[in-house]
Parts: C-alpha cells; structure tokens; sequence
C-alpha cells in the first residue's frame, strides 16, 4: 500500500466517504431490500453476500443512485468537501457523478460497454466527457490502460465483441478506473467467468484497490472471492441485512443461522 | 507495569444453530495481562480452547463478553465491539497473529505473501524485499521457490512462509499458534530464535507449543487453561 492510500486510511477514522442511513426499497413483501444502513470510508472494501434473489443488486442499484428509494437517505462527500444528498440531487447529477467520480462495474460486461466502438474509445470516454480532446493523450491513456489489465495494447482499435469474457470484464474495469474514480461499484465482477480466468481478475483487482486506494462495495455471492477482497461484509438474506462485520470474522465465526448455512454449504471460503 | 494487552473477563461461546443451536461455552471469564518483552505460553488440553483465544484477541471470533484492551500507538484501544475499521488499523501496526497454517491465496508469489504486512504499513518496496529476502533465508526457504505461489509448498515449507510473513515487521503484540509444529530441528530453532529477538525487541508474546522443550525455550509465565466441564455444564440447548 502507498503512503497515500495509508493517510487516506487514517483519514478515514474521521469520515465517511458514504453515508447510507435506513435505506428501503420493496417490490414486494421483503422482495427488494429494506432498512439498510451502514458507513463506508475512503479505501474501504465493503462485500455483500447472500443468496439469489435477496436484494443485493437492488441494494447496489439504490446505493449508485441508479433507482430512488421508498425511503432512505445515502450523503457523499464529494471530492471538493461538500456533502451531496444523493437522492436530493438531479437525475443529470447522479448521472455525473456515476461518470466522473464513482464507477460502476456491471456483471454483464455487454451492459458496461459500448459494443459498437473500440476499446480505446471505451476507455477514452470517460476522460472525454472529461474534457480531454487531445487525440495523443486519450490514446496514450488506452494504452496505458490496456497494459495495466492486461490486455495487448495492441487490440486497441479492436471491437470489444472481438474479446473474451474475462477480457472484456478487464476493459470495463479499465473504462471504469480511467477516470481515477473514488469509489466504485461492481456487481459479480467474476460472475460469468471460468476460475482460472476469475483468479487472474481478482489478482488484478486487488492490486489496484490497494493501489489506487478505491472504495468499492462489491456484490457477490462467492464467499472465497469475498474473503480475498473485502475488508467488510454485509450478509443479505430476504431483502435484509442479517449479520455484518469484519470479513474474516464473519466467514470463520458466523453469528446468524442463515450465516452460518451458508458459510457451512462451502469448503473453506 | 509495562502492559502492552489486558484482557479482563473474556469469554466466548458458540452457539452451532445447524446442530440443535447447542452453545458451547469455550471461554470463560478469562483475565490476564502480558508485557513488553514477556512471553504468556497458553497451557491446556486439546480441546481447551486455546486457538480460540488467540483468534478472539484477534477479532476472527467475536467475544461474547468481557474486554480485550492493547495499547496502540500510545494509546489504549477497546477491540471488544470495536468498529471493524479500527480492528484492521491495530492489525496492521500492534497486533500479529502466526496462524497455524498458511492462507493460500491463488497466483501471489511467496515473496509478495511474506512482504505484504510491511508494505501495509508503508514501507518501500526495496525495504520490504530485503527483510523478506533475509527472513526467507534464514528459515531455509530455497530462493528457486521465492517466486512460487505457496499453493503447492510441503507442510513445512507453508509453515515457513507463514512465519516469515508473521516475524515481517515488529509486532508490539504478537499471537503465535503452535509456531514450530511440523518443522524439523534445525528450523524450529530458527523460530525460536526469532521469537527471543521479538521479546528482546520489546514485544508481548501470546503462544502456543504442543513441544514441552520449545515452551521451556521462550515461556515466562503460563496461562492454565483448564480442560473443558463434564458435558452436561459445556453443553445447553438453547430455546
Ligand atoms: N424491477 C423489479 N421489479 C420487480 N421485482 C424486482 C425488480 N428488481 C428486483 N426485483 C425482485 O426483488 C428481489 C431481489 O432481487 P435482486 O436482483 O436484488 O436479487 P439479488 O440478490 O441480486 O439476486 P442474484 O444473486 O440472483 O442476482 C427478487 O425477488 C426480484 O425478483
Ligand atoms: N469456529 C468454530 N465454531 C464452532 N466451534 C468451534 C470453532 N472453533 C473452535 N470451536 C470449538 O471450541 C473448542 C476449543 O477449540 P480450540 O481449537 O480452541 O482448542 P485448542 O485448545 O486449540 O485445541 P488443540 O490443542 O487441539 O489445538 C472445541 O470444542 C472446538 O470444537
Ligand atoms: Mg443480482
Ligand atoms: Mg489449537
């Protein structure tokens, strides 16, 4: 870890970058996700686990601003100091703010990209609504970048459908970084993904929250991946949150029933 | 009084909910205190909880009551109930913990495994690689295999690696699970060596040895553990 990402650590014991206070949104009776509250610091790596169906794309939709809640309030302290009520603040806000200084890492990599331009201009976009219009410097960017998730700086120019899945998952990281964001969402990263290439991924993503010393909340619902990258854990069951700690603490001594069901349905996690 | 952890009327149970919510009540009002330089070696039957206190110090099991105070960056810090924030701020700068076994982790090398705790810390990387370097050396770890994940390692050899992470950067408290467990003489020693410095360096020391002559090497005093009740008292149904 850098000396930035440690003072940022330290910082981090006097705010929250993410402030999620009884946030509730139901489709249905405990379909959806309700009363959830907790705080996320700068550097911090928050998972949130549970089975299929119990809320956690929902939770990270309501979260990124992407839905609005039945009730509920999340503050972000933005860049430039000022607290921002997220669901206070415009749709065209949100947006921004998605766009600039939040990332969002979709499952389905053909969600996150645009399939119709190339890899370079996937991870150029972002520095373009930026501002940047310099040809040399957005191309520079996409080659760094597909150098740092190991892609061939060479398949620049090259169509994002003429990747592989674990590829195309590496650009949308990289489309998504590209515009040193301060926190980052990501819903099963490695979902689709054979383990070989998962491991390879999730080797890269520890790298670079450690580096970059991003906030990210990560959605899974694999508990080895959730061991190896978080520092925290949410553990989702029926639109609620059951149990959360430390991670290690959660996975070796589970308090709930469910938690302990699910921790106990696989080989050391 | 030098005190570096304090721990005052400790205990810890489990309640298993898939076996009948039976509770085991494995710690009981537990109270000690270590300090810099001592070693306190946990005496006790297998069984007896002894790896569960270490990893409730640690904050892997969640205490059921009492208090684990360690003095940290010149102050007191509560970890019973602490926000997992400052639980992972002590783990990186006060509080080590050798587990007994080595945590693989897929495709990292056994040099990045071993110099990870100092560069949490923000220690350079030419830093870090020099101290892992050495320890490697001196625990008889083949440089061939330095840029190997661990994954496929002997018992020993990950056992090695793990004690070369733990002994990484000065702990002012440090938790050692049977250390020299399934090594051979000549690195046993090396271990004990290596915990002798960490006392001599002023650290507190809370270990476990199943071998008497490696206890008798660096113990200063010994926390009895006593075995566990007759079952009727360890074991309650809970409603
Ligand atoms: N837009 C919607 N309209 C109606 N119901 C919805 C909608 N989105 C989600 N739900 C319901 O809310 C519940 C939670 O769904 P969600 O997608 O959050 O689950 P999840 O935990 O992400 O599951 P998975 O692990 O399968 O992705 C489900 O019962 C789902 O059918
Ligand atoms: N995660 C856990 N969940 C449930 N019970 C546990 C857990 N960890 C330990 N125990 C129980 O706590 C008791 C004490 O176990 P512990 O591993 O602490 O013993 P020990 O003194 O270290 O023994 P040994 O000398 O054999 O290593 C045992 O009954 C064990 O089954
Ligand atoms: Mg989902
Ligand atoms: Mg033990």
């Amino acid at each position: 870890m850098t000396a930035a990402v440690r003072v940022n650590r330290e910082l981090a014991a006097l705010e929250p970058l993410f402030s999620v206070n009884n946030v509730s949104k139901l489709y249905g009776p405990d379909k959806g996700c309700q009363q959830v509250s907790f705080d996320l610091y700068p550097g911090e790596v928050l998972g949130i686990v549970g089975e299929s169906g119990s809320g956690k794309s929902t939770l990270l939709s309501l979260l990124a601003g992407r839905c609005l809640p039945d009730e509920g309030q999340i503050s972000y302290l933005r860049e430039d100091g000022q607290l921002l009520d997220l669901y206070a603040s415009s749709e065209a806000q949100r947006r921004t703010l998605l766009r600039t200084e939040w990332g969002f890492v979709e499952q389905n990599p053909r969600d996150g990209l645009r399939m119709g331009v190339s890899a370079g201009a996937n991870i150029g976009e972002r520095l373009m609504a930026q501002g940047v219009r310099n040809y040399g410097e957005l191309r520079g960017a996409g080659i760094s970048w597909l150098k740092q998730v190991e892609i061939d700086p060479q398949r620049i120019d090259d169509l994002p459908r003429t990747f592989s899945g674990g590829m195309q998952q590496r650009l949308q990281i990289a489309r998504n970084l590209v515009s040193s964001p301060r926190l980052i969402f990501m819903d099963e990263p490695t979902g689709g993904l054979d383990v070989s290439v998962q491991a390879r991924l999730l080797d890269l993503l520890r790298g670079l929250v450690r580096e970059l010393g991003l906030a990210v909340v990560i959605v899974t619902h694999d508990l080895a991946v959730a061991r190896l990258l978080a520092d925290r854990l949410l553990v989702m069951r029926n639109s609620r949150v059951v149990e959360s700690g430390l991670t290690d603490q959660i996975l070796d001594d589970p308090q709930h029933p469910y938690t302990q069901l699910l921790v106990s349905s696989v080989l050391q996690p | 009084m030098n005190n570096l952890i304090e721990v005052t009327e400790l205990s810890k149970t489990f309640t298993l909910h898939q076996q009948h919510g039976i509770v085991l009540k494995v710690l009981r009002n537990l109270s000690f205190s270590v300090e810099a330089g001592e070693c306190l070696v946990l005496m006790g039957n297998s069984g007896a909880g002894k790896s569960t206190l270490l990893r409730t110090l640690y904050g892997n099991y969640l205490a059921a009551g009492g208090s684990i105070r360690v003095r940290h960056q010149q102050q007191w810090v509560e970890l019973v109930g602490g926000a997992p924030l400052q639980v992972l701020d002590v783990r990186r700068q006060t509080l080590g913990y050798v587990s007994q076994f080595l945590r693989v982790i897929p495709r990292v090398a056994t040099l990045d495994v071993v110099m990870e705790p100092a560069l949490a810390r923000g220690w350079g990387k030419e830093a870090a690689k020099a101290r892992a370097s050495e320890l490697l050396t001196r625990l008889n770890i083949p440089q061939t295999l330095w840029q190997l994940a661990p994954g496929t390692f002997s018992g020993g050899e990950q056992q090695r690696v793990n004690i070369a992470r733990g002994f990484m950067v000065d702990w002012p408290v440090m938790l050692l699970d049977e250390p020299t467990a399934s090594l051979d003489e000549r690195n046993q020693r090396v271990v004990l060596e290596l915990i002798n410095e960490a006392k001599a360096a002023g650290s507190a020391l809370i270990a476990i040895f199943h071998d008497r002559h490696a206890r008798e090497a660096v113990a200063d005093r010994y926390l009895d553990m006593q075995a566990p009740c007759t079952a009727d008292q360890e074991f309650v149904y809970a409603g």
